[in-house]
């Protein structure tokens, strides 16, 4: 950059330093590109590390160990007095996040990269304006992510969002929880740990209804005792604020009823952060419900802007923005890569918790696939034994001709690390005898992965037959 | 307009070279009339066209490789209705990848392959959806991926290829070959159709299968006078010219009766013998272009004069390069008969997956001991090259025995068979 001019040119261009983008950027100056990184928040990290995964799972992992303390009963330990500290809580998730954040400055810094605090607008298909700064570039990635879906007009806004709840301002008495998705039920559980009575509305007739419903029903089973009110198939109205809280209209089957909350946390998803980027002055294609169409090489329909995370087609999850980061840096940079993954998991931190990969029963079955399922509780195994947690179970769906691995789920204590086995023995086209001859260390929870899979074999030993 | 498309040309055959156009673009054709000669791995065959009329486009030049169900040619045929000329990709194509429809029933759906596999793939330009994999589940595994590719088109440079191979079998080393013209003057060709297929059957048989020669000679004396006698007549019937080797053919068919694991197969990968209960026996015949195998089937079912005729007439065709390809396709034994050319001796390479060959030399006048005695004989020199993990040298010894006791005593022959 000359000094005095308003322009610059530069090889490679990421707005946005969530997963998607402080990782492409990390990859292309790597490679040896030129990058300049462009984020409009002070803090790097994105939704995932400021306002999503990262302090949810600081809280979660508070909460657990406190109903682990409340719950020690059984292995002959007590302890009196069991008490939150919130705004020590609070502190360490804003310490966890800040470490993390500061880490991702350090790693830029020292790679070389470039950058910059604005927001970024296109203003042709080979430059950028930030902050009245002209910005020429050879190729640049968007992942400009996405934001929180709010609830329609007319319905009072000062309702907390899942940013808000993260915030962990205050714990009020009663919580309704608008979105039993994965934010709402995990959030829901962290607040009910923390003391509040916990309501969930939900407009499907299920919790968490992505999950193939095996699986979900046990952590429901769980779930349902800590929470006061599960409504499903039902609709918020109208949210009222009182001088202490909320009224709130919901509707079920025709029927409607109000209730007050203390407060209320809206939790309907997220929306992907593609206007106000200045893309009708690029080729750049937005498709349905605000995504960017892109290609297997994260490719836009300009031949020189990428689509990575959030704001691209596909599933929000940090590591498929992280994945797709990777493989557009590397595009860029001429290596023959493709987003060709076969199982991007999912992972839901509830309690217990669940976790999927590859093919679902569900959509085995709505694509027509023939398959084979191994089922293992782990009622049956030693180690969930061992630790109190028999709630869960382990399965592998095969494909009956080939005994090809197409899908395994996990619901349990830490099924979220367990699934990452499934994911690379889908992602190498591993066969049932892949898993039941691999030696699974004894005694783990990931031997129900094994288990599972000699189920579906028909050589389990570990289940009484019939 | 009639877009004719490069038909079926046999089992296992994807693509053909062009060897000469009958036409050229402008032309009028005749309906069945010559179209275009094309060579594939093991014959020529001159395809003519199924249509009349003018011919507007050819797809390539002579020695391009061009994929059967790929356009040869568009004919004005005075019809209706155009059919979609203008193709995207051309149909011949130097460098070509070897299609293996995938085996997926479902649509779209992603064959089974690690990741580093599908980017290797990528890396060679294979689309790896379009392959079978040979690993558990059909999983695609690295050595699928490069065998798609055909051998010219990897894009290894001769020394990393060299290098994969010796890498597998120990004290292999294939080193980059010097380059001759720098010390003189030389004509390099590419290795092609025939040539080159013959290249791959001959080093697989020598590196895969461990050859042993059982060699004897047999006394065709009586059998030459026998020969000669019954052969002027049989040719005055009609009956064509009564060879040395149709005899030889119906002794071994007889044989092979007797010693199965001479008219067999090994399987290594699933470690199976197999023996067949039926005898088609190939002969090497020389065209000019290469060496072809023609197959004469059922031998044991056929009388020395009919397959002497077919000996003939496949010969011929077999040299026009106008044998059709079933008909070099199925055999279970192979006979070389390098004699009329000359040869006291030979060690023959065996037609892999067969597990032996015979080699016949030059039938010569020798001087003989016969009862103390040193008289002159006609000796044929014979060469059995046999693979020794399915058969063992006594094994041999005996099927030779045998089929010089038939090849110097007619009478034993018309006996015993």
């Amino acid at each position: 950059m000359v000094m005095g001019t308003l322009s610059q040119e530069v090889e490679t261009v990421v707005i946005g330093s969530g997963p998607g983008g402080y990782v492409a950027a990390l990859r292309l100056a790597a490679l040896g590109k030129e990058v300049l990184l462009i984020e409009r928040n002070k803090q790097y990290g994105g939704t995932c590390l400021l306002e999503g995964c990262i302090p949810s799972k600081a809280l979660i992992n508070a909460v657990e160990l406190k109903e682990s303390a409340e719950n020690a009963d059984k292995f002959g330990i007590s302890f009196s007095g069991v008490e939150v500290d919130h705004n020590k809580l609070r502190e360490w998730t804003d310490g966890v996040v800040s470490t993390l954040s500061g880490g991702i400055a350090t790693l830029l810094k020292k790679a070389g990269v470039e950058v910059m605090c604005g927001d970024a607008k296109f203003t042709g298909s080979n430059a950028l304006n930030v902050g009245g700064n002209n910005i020429e570039f050879e190729d640049c990635i968007i992942a400009t992510g996405s934001s929180l879906n709010r609830l329609p007009e007319g319905i009072d806004q000062s309702v907390w969002s899942s940013a808000d709840a993260l915030k962990l301002k205050e714990v009020p008495e009663s919580l309704l929880v608008v979105g039993g998705g994965y934010i709402g039920l995990e959030l829901g559980l962290v607040y009910q740990g923390l003391g509040s009575e916990v309501s969930v509305v939900e407009f499907n007739p299920r919790l968490l209804a992505g999950a193939d419903f095996d699986l979900a029903d046990i952590m429901i089973k769980r779930v349902s005792k800590r929470l006061t009110e599960v409504m499903t198939e039902s609709r918020v109205l109208n949210i009222e604020p009182t001088n202490n809280g909320f009224d709130v209209k919901i509707s079920h089957n025709d029927e409607e009823f109000e209730r007050h909350y203390d407060q209320v946390l809206v939790a309907i998803g997220r929306a992907p952060n593609s206007d106000n980027l200045g893309l009708e002055n690029t080729k750049v294609v937005i498709g349905d419900g605000g995504f960017i169409e892109t290609d297997s090489e994260c490719k836009t329909a300009d031949a020189h802007i990428y689509a990575i995370g959030d704001v691209a087609t596909g599933p929000m999850l940090a590591h498929k923005a992280s994945r797709e980061g990777k493989v557009a840096a590397e595009v860029i940079c001429g290596e023959k890569v493709e987003f060709d993954n076969r199982a991007i998991p999912a992972v839901v931190f509830t309690d217990p918790e669940i976790s999927w990969c590859g093919l679902t029963e569900r959509r085995a079955e709505e694509l027509g696939y023939q398959i084979n399922i191994g089922r293992f509780p782990l009622t049956a195994l030693g180690r969930a034994r061992a630790i109190g947690r028999t709630d869960g179970m382990v399965k592998v769906i095969s494909e009956p001709d080939t005994n090809l691995i197409l899908g395994v789920g996990i619901v349990g204590p830490h099924a979220s690390e367990l699934i990452s086995e499934g994911a690379l023995a889908i992602e190498m086209g591993a066969t049932l005898a892949d898993l039941t001859d691999t030696i699974h260390p004894h005694p783990t929870l990931s031997e129900a992965v094994m288990e599972a899979a000699e189920v579906a074999a028909g050589i389990g030993v570990h289940l009484p037959k019939g | 307009m009639f877009e004719f498309n490069l038909p079926d040309l046999g089992e296992g055959i994807h693509e053909g070279e062009i060897l000469k156009w009958y036409i050229a673009v402008g032309d009028t054709i005749e309906e069945d009339a010559p179209l275009v000669e094309v060579e594939t791995d093991k014959a020529a065959v001159t395809i003519p066209s199924p249509r009349g009329g003018k011919v507007v486009s050819l797809a390539g030049e002579v020695g391009e490789i061009i994929e059967t169900g790929s356009v040869v040619a568009v004919i004005d045929d005075g019809s209706e209705g155009v059919v979609a000329v203008e193709k995207t990709e051309d149909p011949v194509k130097k460098r070509k990848k070897r299609k293996i429809p995938a085996n997926s029933a479902i649509p779209g759906r992603p064959v089974p392959a690690a990741p580093s596999t599908r980017r290797l793939a990528r890396e060679l330009g294979v689309d790896i959806n379009n392959l079978k994999g040979t690993g558990p589940g059909g999983r695609v595994m690295p050595d699928d991926v490069k065998m798609s590719v055909d051998g010219d088109v990897v894009e290894l440079t001769p020394e990393t290829n060299a290098a994969s191979v010796a890498s597998a079998i120990p004290f292999l080393d294939i080193e980059a070959l010097p380059d001759y013209s720098l010390q003189g003057e030389v004509e390099v060709e590419p290795l092609r159709s025939i040539r080159r297929r013959v290249a791959r059957k001959m080093t697989t048989s020598m590196i895969l299968v461990p050859h042993v020669a059982h060699m004897d000679e047999a006394d065709v004396t009586e059998l030459e006078d026998f020969r000669k006698r019954a052969g002027a007549e049989h040719e005055s019937r009609g009956g064509g010219k009564l060879t040395l080797l149709s005899f030889v053919i119906r002794a071994i068919t007889a044989g092979l009766k007797e010693a199965p694991s001479f008219n067999a197969s090994l399987d290594p990968l699933r470690e199976e013998l197999i023996y067949k209960k039926f005898y088609n026996i190939g002969f090497a015949a020389d065209t000019g272009r290469g060496l072809v195998v023609p197959v004469i089937n059922d031998t044991d079912k056929k009388s020395i004069g009919e397959i002497s005729k077919e000996l003939q007439q496949k010969a011929e065709l077999a040299r026009d390069g106008k044998l059709p390809l079933e008909e070099m396709q199925g055999g279970t034994f192979t006979i070389t008969n390098v004699g009329p050319l000359g040869g006291t001796a030979l060690i023959p390479t065996i037609n892999y997956p067969e597990v032996a060959i015979l080699g016949m030399g030059r039938v010569q006048e020798k001087p003989v001991v016969r009862n103390g005695e040193i008289v002159i004989r006609k000796m044929l020199p014979l060469t059995l090259a046999f693979d020794h993990r399915v058969s063992d040298g006594a094994d041999a010894a005996r099927f030779v025995s045998e089929l010089i006791r038939w090849l110097s005593d007619p009478k034993q022959l018309l006996l015993d068979i």
